[in-house]
């Protein structure tokens, strides 16, 4: 008994005592239940705490959209633009909506693995709304977003990238991309529900994000692919995505593709959060 | 005000061919412990499961103070907590923001989260270690941060789902402690359990489930005697004297005295009062004895007496086939 490994609980031998245990039982103050934005931000506040705790989490949002922002750039900038200056004009907007819509497959991946620890169990039992736990999960993923698109907006105007709405027309675009993808995440927790392992979740976000991210006008425009391709790239929603941001952050907002893009992104919600939600009480 | 704590009638759960809990009928009065006691594979997790709102019963009924299980989902919620087999905290997490995360979520603003936060901390000896995270703890400091968690809010009704598997004696000491304080501040407690002696420990009633069914119910005590005794180890200084001392264990004693190979060993089914005199005799039958020790019977022996087979084995096809007709 004399040697021991944790020096806290050796010092103090901890011996329950009905006095204090009864005083912290005695306590009946049950407050109302937490409003459905309260529960959420809870929960969204434990993802922050996360991340406070296991920074390198954030390595994805930074050092990928860099990687691919720089990649892209240089690889298709002289081919496609003439140079590389010219090519971002055009490019920036949509590099950003793939990074992001990319980064969007961790909220499923990191839904699968939380999910079978014990602490869902406890979560699952608590009087609050229940789709809270995973909207504050989301909450969490909306700050890598931000953060994602902050690093390739920050590296593209470093590379030459001016857009004409200015610092408004950014702001605007970059929130209606977090809004697009807040909706698309749900698509991941559907997945991430459903799925029984890390790996086949990543390997279905892959098979989906793909085609959705390439096969749209980010990095070339449509007219000079086959009619087929137009007409997928014409319904992709990533593409409508794309020329919302692009018209606002060029300053020339572009209503119908902008309501295009939250009417998509209603459904989106209103699909996948019903069917995530039923995965989630039967799990 | 009257109804039980935890009422089932015919409760069932199927997971693909295994019927994991198969026709349960449970009366959990409030204010006590009940233990459900039974081997790993039982169906005791899956039971708590179902009446903590977790898992859907593919039968039977399930009532938690009179509120479906199943229909009033959320006002069974209100008044249970549960501390599952596994940490059912955020081990990536330090103990407080663990405890203040889910005072938040009960509806606790943050300076009420916080100062309750800490009272509890404080209460289960948690204080130097609020600001690490949990997966740093020891095994005994994570099931009471856990526990801590599940009493936040005072429930009318506590899951414990194996609260002592892999714990050390001094941290399952501590465990039975806690249950013990908790309970006599008006908490009931549904407690699951490999170990009959945490059981008789705790539990005023038992129900010994093997199989997804309930087998035996009753108290500690009629459990015990239903089973038989516990077995009496007398170890004598001197192996000439074995065959006097046998016979006086058997007559005192009244059940069979087994010699062991140890050539000063000798074993008997007991219970403590006839045991306590089997000694007395020994002693004024001037047998020396160096050690006399009685123990509780252990799961597999209640097992073995109530299906003739050890814990967690499989029916005999006999008695698999007596089930079905």
């Amino acid at each position: 008994m004399s040697t021991t490994t944790e020096p806290a609980e050796a010092v103090t031998a901890y011996a329950p005592s009905s006095e204090t245990l009864g005083a912290v039982l005695a306590r009946a103050d049950r407050p109302k239940r937490p409003s459905a934005l309260s529960a959420s931000l809870t929960f969204g506040w434990r993802a922050v705490l996360k991340i406070k705790h296991v920074p390198e989490q954030l390595f994805d949002v930074t050092a990928f959209p860099i990687i691919m922002t720089l990649m892209f750039t240089y690889l298709f900038g002289g081919a496609l633009a003439g140079s590389t200056g010219e090519y971002l004009q055009f490019f920036l907007p949509g590099i950003m909506v793939t990074s992001v819509v990319m980064i969007t497959m961790y909220t499923g991946v990191g839904l699968n693995t939380d999910i079978e620890k014990g602490v869902f169990d406890r979560f699952r039992t608590l009087p609050v709304w229940r789709p809270a736990a995973l909207v504050g999960m989301i909450f969490g993923d909306v700050l890598r977003y931000i953060l994602a698109a902050t690093t390739i907006m920050v590296i593209g105007l470093a590379l030459g990238f001016r857009p004409a709405g200015g610092v408004l027309g950014v702001i605007g675009g970059v929130a209606l991309l977090v809004v697009f993808s807040f909706a698309f995440s749900w698509i991941w927790t559907m997945f991430g529900l459903f799925l029984r392992s890390e790996k086949s979740v990543m390997g279905v976000s892959m098979l989906v994000l793909f085609p959705l991210t390439f096969l749209s006008n980010v990095f070339v425009e449509p007219s000079t692919m086959p009619g087929w391709l137009q007409a997928f790239v014409e319904v992709n929603p990533v593409t409508h995505l794309v020329s919302a941001i692009r018209s606002i952050m060029a300053g020339t907002p572009d209503m119908p593709e902008i309501m295009w893009t939250l009417i998509a992104s209603a459904a989106l919600v209103a699909v996948f959060g019903t069917l995530t939600m039923r995965l989630y009480n039967r799990k | 005000m009257d109804a039980p704590a935890i009422e089932t009638a015919g409760l069932i759960k199927t997971f693909g061919d295994n019927r994991a809990v198969d026709g349960v009928d449970l009366t959990v009065p409030p204010g006590t412990v009940y233990g459900l006691l039974g081997p790993n594979g039982a169906g005791k997790t899956t039971v708590v499961r179902m009446l903590a709102t977790l898992l859907r019963p593919d039968g039977g009924q399930a009532r938690v103070f009179g509120r479906d299980v199943v229909r009033e989902a959320d006002a069974v919620r209100s008044r249970v907590s549960l501390t599952g087999q596994y940490a059912s905290v955020d081990e990536d997490l330090t103990g407080a923001e663990n405890l203040v995360l889910l005072a938040r979520l009960l509806g606790h603003s943050k300076a009420q989260a916080r100062e309750r936060a800490a009272q509890l901390l404080a209460a289960f000896g948690l204080t130097e270690a609020a600001d690490r995270q949990v997966k740093k703890y020891s095994g005994g400091m994570r099931r009471r941060i856990d526990i801590g968690a599940s009493i936040l809010n005072t429930p009318d009704l506590l899951f414990l789902d194996e609260p002592t598997t892999g714990l050390d004696p001094r941290s399952r000491n501590q465990v039975w402690d806690i249950v013990r304080i908790v309970v006599a501040n008006g908490t009931t407690v549904l407690l699951t359990t490999q170990y009959l002696d945490e059981a008789d420990q705790l539990a005023g009633r038992i129900a010994v489930i093997d199989h997804g069914k309930v087998i035996a119910e009753g108290t500690p005590g009629q459990l015990k005697s239903s089973i038989g005794a516990g077995t009496v180890h007398v170890r004598l200084r001197d192996a000439a004297q074995r065959p006097a001392a046998e016979r006086i264990l058997a007559e005192v004693l009244g059940s069979a005295v087994q010699q062991e190979s140890d050539p000063v060993a000798l074993t008997a089914r007991a219970e403590a009062e006839p045991a306590a005199r089997a000694l007395a005799r020994l002693t004024e039958a001037d047998i020396a004895v160096d050690n006399f020790s009685l123990g509780q019977p252990s799961l597999d022996e209640v097992f073995l007496a109530l299906t003739d087979r050890p814990a967690g084995a499989k029916p005999s096809v006999a008695a698999a086939e007596g089930a079905v007709a």
